[in-house]
């Protein structure tokens, strides 16, 4: 996976995250065309598209679109999936989670999609898992003082 | 749990953040956010020190501000200091505002990559993990450098923690993709491999991403991981749906590690070992099995999962191409999905199907579903799914359904996306092309294309129509029918006027006897189009009107008029003006028989490839169209183009040459085009003159032309550095006292020196070598100096020149004396060569070099730039001389002549101080074309003296020379030929 946007219905951007170098030109071009591009397409469209050299993935979660690039040689349907994986991840952290947790934790959202996929590549694809360490990390500021005397291992 | 504010909530964060929501202008958003950048810089710059809590609080704030799209100048320090906090989201903060906002600002890396090297070795497992995220996040070289050796230890160490293994796979995958050279794995291969059989299925997932990677560029050194990941996946398929436990995906186990699996099998051809073959065959005919099964739910989330599987599977299969049987259950498995209700599936089919077409066990089971695809074409609601059923229409198109599928295609056309329109076109005018049988079938499709989607029809597919008309006698008549009815139309495209214009002024005479389409009938409808046209299709209608002059003497008196009316012959386009006169001039002066040898019918065209899909290649990138595809399209295009072994007359070419410029005469070839600088008829007979004695300019304009492929074949050379190679040599192999084979630069390097005496020959990071050269008569001088680049000592320093072809013939004699064996770190040596040339030559002179460097056996070879141009004596002579002389060096091998494509600047200069160099005399008001460059020269040798002349032709709107040399002797036009075709 190249690139994950996500983006309102009026064409908000609410998350980016860039797996390669992009030159701020380079992303805010790809921006541009991927809101164009997704918002433009008429309901129960299939939810591929090529553009350039990319497959691009995007689904709609309420008012909320989660579209991301992806290389030749990913796999579409699991793209797919990984875009519901982390709606859940949100779900599970935030509860019933909507756009508006997303803008006010906005850096939540940034966290638990590291706890998920690295470099564009799925990571871990335990539910378990990834909320485990996320609310070990929400623990871990009251207790830090408390964990750092502890030995290590 | 609160909605809005989650953890550690910053109140000042959510309060920030919820006034910009309720800004209701970008003047009040910006406004609210310059009065926060204020407070924070001024919090940043007060003389109290910030608590971690509030320098996080702003530093996010600051985040938020880049996020919404504004610049950030500051805070970047402050979130440097957060990095080395103990606190856990302070440091979180820190990283996440680095990864996102990282400059390259080398002393905040620093201070970055000194936190990060604290985390990474705090053995605490949460801070390794945000220190990897924050290296991938970034993922630039510099990182790399910092840290490309240290991950590999922590990934297999084996006290690391899963979770942190995890990130390290992912973080070196990434270090990997951005600089590969950074990542050296050697000794820690194997125990990445083995990561294949970790426990914690996390561990696996991460750690085979990075596997695929490395196994695509190393795949012998990987290729274990091929039976690993049989076994692994046939735990996972055999598995029930729940035994994964939390790695089951709504009652699929483990899709991601599956696919992941599958994917890496793909790095590597069938498995050899028969075992692992079999297990792994019975995986995929497991998988497909699976997909006949009932769902084991409702959810859309279960069938993605489990078709994601199935559609990677498919995507082995077709990699193997191996098992017929899998190929057929593969394609009907896709021609299930090419009717399911879900859109997606429907475009995944297609999509790979298209892949599917290719093999050859399956191509023609894909073609069944033909009817299928057809229909998705038309009545698909969506643009993407239909593009892609277009694309499978023309992969699955052969000579069998070719009439069917552009048929559809054509009718497609009138209502089609604007989006694939041109696209669509280039593969129509492809197909059409490809599979004609029946050539008029191949003309009424392609005028239909420019009737239907003009505006989409490139050049290339209007020039590919008309060669192809041109070379073939038996539907010239056709296609001028043809071609005449469809200009009858009110409205017609501009495209066609000139499909028209070209086609009729060529091959009119064929319809003349018509009353309907008389001579003068003909010549009115081209001209009822002319005052709608742009100026290059104007242009190309004048040359129209002037072959209907000869080929229908009735028609001149009317055309002569048109010709003279002031819009014609004053009109404000030079271009326009100046064919309008010299066509009229053309029409009055010269007789019939001139006129009709200037203006003959158009020879055929040298067979090529098709230039439409060298265009449909440039439009999709490189690999769109496969290389079969392109050789497919090579052999069936030389057959259409028919046989060309009938050499094209030259004096014709020539004048249709003069006769019609520019955008016809790009015709010609789109790459390898004679210049065509050369003013029109008005030049008069010496022009023509001269273009009839350059030879046999098509055929070598055929031999140049199969640069596409070539350019495809070549394996761009890698400028490996010599010390590298010298040492690696050392290591491998004992060193070998013989002299090196030339390097492999050495032509390249000789190259530089043709117009040249003085410079830098070589250079690496050991030895510079530097020469002074001079020439007189068949006598040279060469100096060289040898540099050392090192602080140590160059020790047993020999140098050898030896001149090919000694032994048998000698052509040059160089003389020297041997040079001093060692060489001081930083000192210079120098070397005298005297050089005589009894006999013209071809190949160089070589230079071998041997020493000893910190007991490694340097040893060298290059080419001494001394070549046949070096002994020219310039000749100045006056414009008829030179054309006398021309004319009497006219036996066939006595010239040389090459069209090639501009390498450097077209620039006069440039030129100039060129051909000044190369040492002959460079004439002034010799060539009738003030754009072309003539010199003359004698090249001394002991024996004899060689008479030489050359012409180079620039073309600088198809940045292209043609370049043409006569010399009293053949090896030596040849030779010098070869020479300067670099040199431009």
């Amino acid at each position: 996976m190249r690139f994950l946007l996500l983006f309102s219905r009026q064409g908000k951007l609410r998350l980016q995250k860039w797996f390669k170098t992009y030159t701020d030109r380079e992303k805010k071009k790809v921006i541009r065309d991927m809101t164009m591009l997704v918002l433009a397409r008429p309901p129960r469209s299939c939810n591929f598209l090529q553009w350039r050299d990319l497959k691009i993935v995007y689904k709609r979660y309420a008012s909320l679109y989660f579209c991301a690039g992806l290389e030749a040689q990913d796999n579409e349907l699991l793209s797919l999936e990984v875009l519901h994986r982390y709606v859940e991840l949100l779900d599970r952290y935030f509860g019933n989670v909507c756009e508006l947790d997303i803008i006010f934790n906005f850096e939540k959202a940034y966290f638990i999609l590291d706890e998920f996929l690295m470099g564009g590549e799925v990571m871990e694809t335990s539910k378990a898992a990834v909320v485990v360490s996320m609310e070990e990390a929400d623990t871990l500021q009251e207790t830090m003082e408390e964990y750092m005397s502890k030995p290590a291992y | 749990m609160p909605a809005v504010s989650k953890g550690d909530g910053m109140r000042g964060l959510a309060v920030f953040i919820s006034d910009i929501r309720n800004c209701k202008s970008k003047e009040a958003e910006i406004k609210r956010i310059n009065k926060e950048l204020a407070n924070i810089r001024s919090k940043f710059k007060g003389d109290k020190a910030l608590d971690g809590y509030s320098k996080k609080k702003y530093v996010c704030k600051l985040l938020f501000i880049f996020l919404l799209g504004h610049d950030i100048d500051f805070g970047h320090m402050e979130a440097v200091n957060l990095l080395s906090s103990n606190k856990y989201t302070e440091k979180q903060i820190g990283y996440l505002f680095i990864s996102v906002l990282v400059n390259s600002n080398s002393e905040l890396i620093r201070l970055i990559n000194n936190a990060i090297k604290n985390d990474l070795s705090s053995r605490n497992p949460t801070f390794m993990c945000l220190a990897l995220h924050c290296i991938a996040n970034v993922g630039s070289r510099e990182m790399a450098e910092a840290f490309a050796s240290e991950i590999p230890r922590i990934l297999v160490a084996g006290d690391t923690m899963d979770s942190v293994k995890q990130s390290a796979a992912l973080c070196l995958l990434r270090l990997y993709k951005t600089s590969p050279d950074l990542v050296l794995m050697g000794e820690w291969t194997s125990r990445v491999v083995h990561l294949l059989n970790d426990q914690h299925m996390g561990v696996v997932t991460a750690a085979i991403s990075l596997i695929t990677c490395l196994s695509q560029k190393n795949p012998d050194e990987f290729k274990t991981c091929v039976s690993l990941a049989v076994s692994r996946l046939s735990r996972i398929v055999s598995s029930a749906s729940t035994d994964l436990q939390d790695y089951t995906y709504y009652f699929v186990p483990a899709p991601w590690l599956s696919c992941k699996l599958l994917r890496l099998l793909q790095c590597y051809p069938p498995p050899e070992d028969g075992a692992v073959k079999g297990r792994l065959v019975e995986c995929l005919e497991t998988i497909l099995n699976k997909a006949q099964e009932p769902p084991k739910s409702k959810k859309v989330q279960h069938s993605n999962a489990k078709n994601a599987i199935l559609f990677e599977a498919i995507s082995l299969i077709i990699h193997y191409d191996s098992e017929p049987n899998l190929l057929v259950r593969a394609c009907n498995q896709l021609g299930q999905f090419l009717q399911h209700r879900e859109t997606n599936l429907r475009y995944l089919a297609l999509e790979s199907m298209c892949t599917l077409a290719s093999s050859e066990f399956s191509h023609e089971a894909v073609k069944t579903h033909i009817e299928t695809v057809i229909n998705a074409l038309k009545t698909e609601r969506d643009v993407s799914v239909r593009q892609r059923a277009a694309d499978l229409l023309y992969a699955m198109c052969d000579r069998s359904n070719a009439k069917q599928i552009v048929a559809e295609m054509l009718s497609y056309l009138e209502t089609a996306d604007y989006s694939i329109r041109e696209e669509m076109v280039l593969k129509v005018a492809i197909l059409a092309e490809k599979y004609a049988v029946d050539y008029s079938w191949y003309v009424d499709t392609i005028l239909n294309l420019i009737r239907i989607a003009g505006d989409y029809v490139s050049e290339e597919v209007w020039y590919r129509v008309i060669q192809i008309v041109i070379n073939r006698d038996d539907v010239q008549g056709y296609a001028a029918k043809t071609v005449f009815e469809a200009l009858q139309a009110p409205a017609c495209h501009e495209n066609m006027v000139k499909v028209g214009g070209y086609i009729l002024g060529e091959f009119g005479n064929l319809i003349a006897g018509d009353p309907r389409s008389s001579p003068l009938v003909q010549f009115n409808l081209l001209h009822s189009k002319f005052h709608l046209c742009s100026v290059p299709t104007r242009a190309l209608l004048l040359s129209a009107y002037i072959k209907f002059i000869n080929l229908f003497p009735e028609t001149k008196a009317t055309i002569q008029e048109v010709l003279r009316c002031d819009s014609q012959i004053r009109n404000s386009d030079v271009e326009l003006q100046q064919r309008a006169v010299e066509y009229l001039k053309l029409s009055s002066i010269a007789s019939t028989d001139v006129l009709a040898t200037v203006l003959e019918e158009m020879p055929p065209f040298p067979e090529r490839e098709s230039s439409i899909l060298a265009k449909l290649k440039k439009k999709k990138g490189p690999g769109a169209v496969s290389v079969t595809e392109l050789e497919d399209n090579k052999r069936e295009g030389g057959e259409l183009n028919g046989g060309s072994d009938r050499g094209p007359d030259t004096s014709a070419m020539a004048a249709s040459n003069a006769s019609t410029p520019s955008p016809s005469a790009d015709l010609l070839g789109i790459r390898s085009a004679a210049p065509v600088g050369a003013a029109p008829a008005s030049a008069g007979s010496l022009l023509v003159d001269v273009f009839s004695e350059a030879g046999p300019a098509a055929p070598s304009a055929a031999v140049n032309d199969d640069g596409f492929l070539r350019d495809l074949e070549q394996p761009t050379e890698t400028s490996d550095s010599l010390l590298v190679e010298g040492s690696g040599d050392s290591d491998s192999a004992p060193p070998s006292e013989d002299p090196a084979a030339p390097l492999p630069e050495a032509d390249d390097l000789l190259n530089k020196f043709v117009c040249k005496n003085n410079g830098v020959l070589f250079e690496n990071q050991l030895l510079q070598i530097g020469i002074k050269s001079e020439y007189r008569q068949n006598l040279g001088r060469m100096y060289l100096f040898y540099g050392n680049k090192t602080s140590v000592q160059f020790a047993s320093f020999t140098t050898t020149v030896s001149c090919p072809g000694e032994l048998h013939r000698p052509q040059l004699n160089v003389q020297t004396k041997p040079v001093e064996p060692l060489v001081e770190g930083g000192a210079q040596i120098q070397q005298v060569l005297n050089i005589e040339c009894l006999t013209d030559f071809s190949e160089a002179p070589l230079l071998n070099i041997k020493f000893r460097y910190g007991g490694a056996l340097q040893n060298l070879t290059l080419k001494l730039p001394v070549t046949i141009n070096k002994f020219f004596q310039p000749t100045e002579m006056a414009s008829q001389d030179f054309f006398q002389r021309w004319k009497q060096l006219s036996q066939p091998q006595q010239e040389a002549q090459k069209i090639f494509k501009a390498n450097h600047s077209m620039d006069t200069e440039v030129l100039k101080a060129k051909l000044l160099g190369l040492g002959t005399a460079l004439l002034d008001n010799v060539d009738p074309n003030p754009e072309n460059y003539v010199c003359a020269g004698v090249i001394q040798t002991k024996g004899q003296q060689v008479g030489c002349l050359l012409r180079l032709e620039p073309n600088a709107q198809a940045q292209m020379y043609r370049l043409t040399l006569r010399c009293s002797k053949d090896s030596v036009s040849k030779r010098l030929c070869e020479l300067l075709a670099e040199q431009f």
